[in-house]
């Protein structure tokens, strides 16, 4: 009793913001060391790479200021916006199949009907832990034109040899493979985490209803799982431009830089052609770019729900 | 005819369940297939599921002339350090942001968030520039440190801390217990499951890294497993196919195993984000 009245005059009294600091201090302290860290090696870059775009510099010997002549190559600048339109054609190339599968195989995985599913999910997911520079290279001798696994296979159902790495549009398909491979699984978990979320009752009434399970999918589920494939979109919109491993080791982003993405080019003005300069004003037209694309994707699923 | 119409469609949902988890495995198998063949079998026609002339001659070679075990202690060191690293300052971020109230809790939170957003391309240069700065280049500090202060895992904690009841921690502020010494001995046994899968996915992370090691560490001696599987392609064309497939499957092992070990953590990890984010 004593103390709530005590309590109470305290909080009437409004103590002073730095009182409250200063009470909260380990609040503060146990928060500090994300942005100590995050002010050094985020805060302080992103400052500096604003400043490198402005300048001329080998990243050795003295910066020089060089006003907007790194934003005015951009334009001109081919193999950056090749890697921008690689980038969107590699997602078309296996995003909406990879939704769309992952979606199938959550909703069939989660009915409950199919024996094994642990078994299947497990195999399925499997891809996610392996990194990409050995999944690179495991795929370069599977899509082998002449004497690959994938071109004698499909040869059986008399598809003639397929030019997997040779041509500028099968290459990127074969990258969309690669991704689709190592990420199918990955999404196939969310959407089965997001399905939970769903009350079963509502596909059963539908069905009770007479609703066939294809009607019930694309008329119940798959607008109550709109938020999840959203996110699922946006993480790959994110991911297909930021491809690396899995282009350098399966493709080495040709032929004639057909599957070269931003992140390769800009890692390739940087380090392989020293021009820190235009290599941070590449990385803020695509942060920019992206950054407008998300935006853009997120607006689209608000007003269409 | 209702029995042939079930009968039909768990043909169809069973061949494309077993046709897509073919594919899935498909790679491994060939994988570890590749990685017994003699370099002139790899592309022999047609492709052989069994070697035709099995060898170890590519496990020799890696563990002989390509310095594996230096590599896996490298790529063991890196993503164990990385791993307790990020997983100490998040649980600790975490812990601050569900238990204290202090002003500006909301604005630091929402900034926190928002740091989410940024691109690692973006990044890429000036890190480089400041890691050079500190002279960390071919150190493993650069795989290290900054993944400390991870946005995603102090959201995670949070989560997970604020479900803790404040009587707990109040009991052990009675007993004299530091606020440090409550999250030491109180919080992290009872997040322990969540600092397993997160920690599971940190060390993955850590563990496939290629770009990172690749910036970074110049000396093949503080090369990391991605940077020795990449280092076989020869010039002129010429890959050591099986030796690099050999090492592939050198550097999946760990990674199956724990992934078969703990798969529902990883799964519990990966989903925690999304579906409540």
């Amino acid at each position: 009793m004593i103390e709530n009245q005590g309590n109470s005059v305290l909080a009437s009294e409004k103590p002073s913001l730095w009182r409250q600091m200063l009470k909260a201090r380990w609040g503060y302290t146990f928060i500090s060391p994300f942005y100590i860290l995050f002010t050094i090696f985020a805060l302080y870059p992103l400052g500096l790479s604003i400043y490198l775009a402005f300048t001329r510099w080998k990243g050795v010997g003295s910066m020089e200021f060089a006003g907007l002549v790194n934003f005015q190559l951009i334009p001109k600048d081919r193999l950056f916006w090749q890697s921008m339109s690689n980038g969107v054609i590699i997602f078309f190339m296996y995003v909406p199949l990879m939704i769309f599968l992952a979606l199938v195989l959550a909703v069939v995985l989660n009915s409950g009907k199919v024996k094994g599913f642990r078994f299947f999910r497990t195999l399925i997911f499997l891809p996610f832990v392996t990194n990409m520079v050995a999944a690179g290279f495991a795929f370069r001798i599977l899509l082998e034109q002449k004497n690959g696994l994938f071109n004698m296979l499909l040869g059986y159902i008399g598809i003639p040899s397929i030019p997997w790495l040779e041509n500028i549009w099968w290459a990127r398909v074969s990258v969309g493979l690669l991704v689709l491979w190592a990420w199918l699984g990955y999404n196939m978990v969310i959407m089965l985490a997001g399905l939970q979320t769903i009350p079963n009752d509502l596909t059963e009434a539908a069905k009770v209803d007479g609703a066939t399970p294809i009607q019930a999918f694309f008329k119940i589920t798959v607008p109550l799982m709109r938020p999840v494939i959203l996110f699922c979109v946006i993480t790959s919109t994110i991911g297909s431009f930021g491809l690396f491993a899995e282009v350098t080791t399966l493709t080495g982003g040709g032929p004639a830089n057909a599957t070269i993405t931003p992140l390769i080019r800009i890692f390739g003005t940087a380090f392989s052609n020293y021009n820190y300069g235009l290599a941070s004003a590449e990385a803020y037209t695509f942060f920019i770019l992206i950054f407008v694309v998300a935006i853009f994707q997120f607006r689209m699923n608000r007003e269409e729900s | 005819m209702i029995n042939f119409k079930k009968i039909l469609v768990n043909t169809l949902l069973y061949s494309m369940l077993i046709g897509i988890s073919l594919f899935m495995i498909l790679p491994f198998v060939w994988m570890l297939s590749t990685s017994f063949k003699l370099q002139a079998d790899v592309f022999g026609y047609p492709p052989a599921l069994i070697p035709k002339s099995p060898t170890l001659k590519n496990y020799i070679y890696i563990f002989q002339n390509a310095n594996m075990i230096r590599v896996l202690a490298n790529t063991l060191f890196v993503s164990i350090a990385a791993t307790l690293v990020s997983l100490f300052f998040t649980a600790l971020g975490g812990y601050g942001f569900a238990k204290f109230e202090f002003p500006g809790k909301k604005a630091l939170f929402a900034f926190l968030l928002a740091t989410m957003v940024i691109p690692g391309a973006v990044m890429m240069v000036p890190t480089f520039v400041l890691m050079r700065t500190f002279g960390w280049i071919d150190t493993f500090w650069p795989l290290i440190i900054p993944g400390a202060a991870n946005a995603f895992g102090i959201f995670f904690f949070r989560q997970y801390i604020s479900s803790i009841s404040d009587e707990l921690l109040d009991a052990g502020r009675i007993d004299g217990a530091s606020e440090f010494g409550i999250f030491w001995r109180i919080i992290l046994p009872i997040i322990s499951p969540g600092m397993t899968s997160l920690g599971l996915l940190f060390f993955m992370g850590a563990w496939n890294n290629y770009l990172g090691p690749l910036i970074y560490l110049k000396s093949p001696e503080k090369w990391t497993i991605t940077l020795a599987i990449n280092s076989l392609i020869g010039g002129a064309g010429l890959t050591y196919w099986g030796e690099q497939m050999a090492m592939s499957v050198v550097s999946l092992i760990p990674l199956v195993i724990i992934f078969l070990v703990f798969q529902r953590q990883f799964v519990e990890g990966i989903t925690a984000g999304a579906v409540k984010g």
